[in-house]
């Protein structure tokens, strides 16, 4: 075989090999693939596992619901204001009407819009909830993630209730313009009313978290947790590349590069969440 | 013939009809005719013509002249407005940023803190302010101004004209985002009253970090968005072109805000734009903001923090299912 030919048969067979299906889709939901080292792990694992790779710890994104049932106590979540929905109050179009794309991330996602709140325990404390959820429009805020998380801490502020969010954040949602940026307003407005209060306020950030929700509830932690590996920031890595030019260090805005910039105070493993919490929570109990 | 202010594109027939009648004008002085009544007529016309045109302005003619390079910035607002301002530099944390600027001064009478972001008025001066774009060490220092503000009751103004806090490496890792978010819960704590004007260019979380405050106006022709038309463009429509489409979708005027009562009210600008006049569009501002002033320092220190809490708390659209 020539070495010409030997190359026309591997690429034949490269082409054949790239053409074909793995299996059907039952068989391939019982493996996935780590988006970060490559290996496939049996999908049972990886949920045993937190959605966590098993060979390289790279944290898989996981929904509200998820999260809720790995952080929270068993059976203490109460779901509060899921009833609260969005309209479409500029009757904004782009490529696809505000309002479809409001159906299908519900269809997709089962929610009503990108956050879940409510009231359950932590390591046994009793404690406000809001759970981002980023398969929801990009975990974007419009008015109804602002009023949630808003009446989430109003509910805290009633009960006298530590507060703890968890975000996942594109920013803020663009079809509601001013009054997605209002939201950043609003709920920092709320957060300032814990701190008056006292009231321990703790926000949990998740790969990603970025715009609008950096820049107001997210970050207003007396407590800021971030979760390992997650990229958290106020720009988008794209938008600092256009402006400035250059490239741009390959752990920008992870979690681990905001700490040694004294961002945030915590790292953490998403195995290690609900312990470091439930201590904190318990540590600023006695008043 | 040369002009002080280059025409934006769609002015260009407005100028047209001036250049005409300033013809008419030399033809009448020149050769004795009397061409007093074309004049007048014509003028009358373009003037119609010019009225019309600006009180029907698309929002991506807004913005043409909420960007104009000859607009007023912040610190000749400080000039039109007082003839007192001193500036106050810098956080106290080894950063004196150019892009927000604040200070005391008295306008009408009335001692204020006076804060705002600052852009040139050409490369060299724009490379001093970085174009407007706050770094997080700026918002720090406006908190700062305005803690000082509290401790000595003085009422606050801020003017808003950025393109947005800006994008870059150190921004970040001294944290952008926090920046803006502790200004926008420590606005709400205060009780002095805090007036905002959005001069020029309202962007984002950049122009929000600076407006958390029991009033809220709009010069005529700004404009106030969640994300400038460009970059909504650029993500929704995937086409930086459609910028003008962006721009009538998000609802950028002020007329659009006050009526999801976001922006208190409109400040009447010199036809054609700021640009054209600036002491009458500071004297508007002025006696805008300052009878604003009046009705709010009329109130307790508690009424207006529980008043500005209620604003921004009623915000926003949601149904209940």
């Amino acid at each position: 075989m020539s070495i010409k030919d030997w190359f026309e048969d591997r690429r034949s067979k490269a082409a054949t090999i790239a053409h074909q299906t793995i299996g059907d889709d039952d068989l391939s939901k019982l493996w996935s693939k780590c988006f970060n080292c490559n290996s496939s792990i049996p999908t049972k694992d990886l949920e045993k596992n937190l959605m966590v790779c098993t060979s390289c710890s790279y944290h898989f994104r996981i929904n509200a619901r998820t999260r809720i049932n790995q952080f929270v106590d068993d059976g203490t979540f109460e779901e509060m204001f899921s009833n609260v929905t969005s309209g479409d109050p500029l009757n904004f179009v782009d490529t696809a009407p505000y309002l479809e794309r409001q159906v299908s991330a519900k269809e997709k996602t089962g929610l009503n819009d990108a956050v879940i709140t409510g009231v359950g325990n932590i390591e046994g404390e009793k404690t406000a909830l809001a759970v981002m959820d980023f398969e929801y429009m990009g975990g974007s805020m419009g008015s109804v993630v602002g009023e949630k998380i808003t009446r989430i801490i109003e509910v805290a502020l009633e009960k006298k209730l530590p507060v703890i969010v968890i975000t996942a954040s594109g920013g803020a949602r663009m079809q509601e313009s001013a009054l997605s940026l209002m939201q950043m307003a609003k709920t920092s407005c709320a957060v300032s009313r814990l701190n008056d209060e006292k009231l321990l306020y703790m926000t949990i950030l998740t790969e990603p978290t970025f715009g609008g929700v950096t820049a107001s509830f997210g970050t207003l932690g007396d407590i800021i947790i971030a979760e390992q590996g997650a990229r958290i920031g106020f720009a988008g890595r794209r938008v600092i590349e256009q402006t400035i030019r250059q490239k741009l260090p390959a752990d920008f805005q992870t979690a681990e590069y905001l700490m040694k910039y004294g961002q945030v105070d915590i790292v953490s493993a998403r195995k290690d969440l609900k312990s470091t919490v439930g201590k904190i929570l318990k540590m600023h109990k006695a008043r | 013939m040369e002009r002080v202010i280059a025409p934006l594109e769609f002015e260009e027939q407005l100028y047209k009809i001036e250049d005409k009648i300033t013809e008419l004008k030399t033809l009448s002085t020149e050769s004795g005719m009397d061409l007093k009544e074309q004049i007048e007529t014509l003028s009358k016309q373009a003037l119609e013509f010019k009225q019309e045109l600006y009180a029907n302005l698309k929002p991506s003619q807004k913005l043409q002249i909420a960007r104009h390079p000859m607009r007023p910035n912040f610190l000749e607002y400080t000039q039109l407005l007082s003839d007192d301002f001193i500036e106050l530099h810098g956080d106290r944390a080894g950063f004196d940023d150019r892009a927000i600027i604040g200070g005391i001064c008295t306008i009408q009478g009335k001692p204020v803190m006076l804060i705002g972001t600052q852009k040139g008025k050409n490369t060299k001066e724009n490379l001093i302010y970085n174009f407007g774009m706050p770094q997080p060490e700026g918002y720090r220092k406006a908190l700062r101004l305005m803690y000082h503000a509290e401790r000595f009751n003085l009422p606050i103004v801020t003017l808003v004209d950025t393109p947005g806090a800006y994008p870059g490496i150190r921004a970040e890792e001294t944290g952008q985002g926090i920046a803006i978010a502790v200004n926008l819960a420590e606005m709400a704590k205060l009780t002095v009253p805090i007036v905002t004007v959005i001069t020029g260019e309202g962007c984002s979380g950049g122009a929000l970090g600076l407006a958390v405050s029991n009033k809220v106006y709009m010069l005529e022709h700004s404009y106030y968005t969640v994300i400038s038309p460009e970059g909504c463009a650029s993500i929704l429509y995937r086409s930086s072109d459609r910028a003008a489409d962006a721009a009538d979708a998000l609802k950028i005027t002020a007329k659009d805000l006050m009526g999801f009562n976001i922006v208190d009210g409109e400040i009447k600008e010199p036809l054609g734009g700021a640009h054209y006049n600036h002491e009458l569009t500071a004297k508007n501002l002025s006696d805008t903001v300052i009878a604003s002033l009046n009705e709010l320092q009329k109130k307790s220190g508690e009424t207006l923090k529980k008043e500005r809490y209620e604003k921004f708390r009623q915000m926003g659209v949601v149904q209940e299912l």
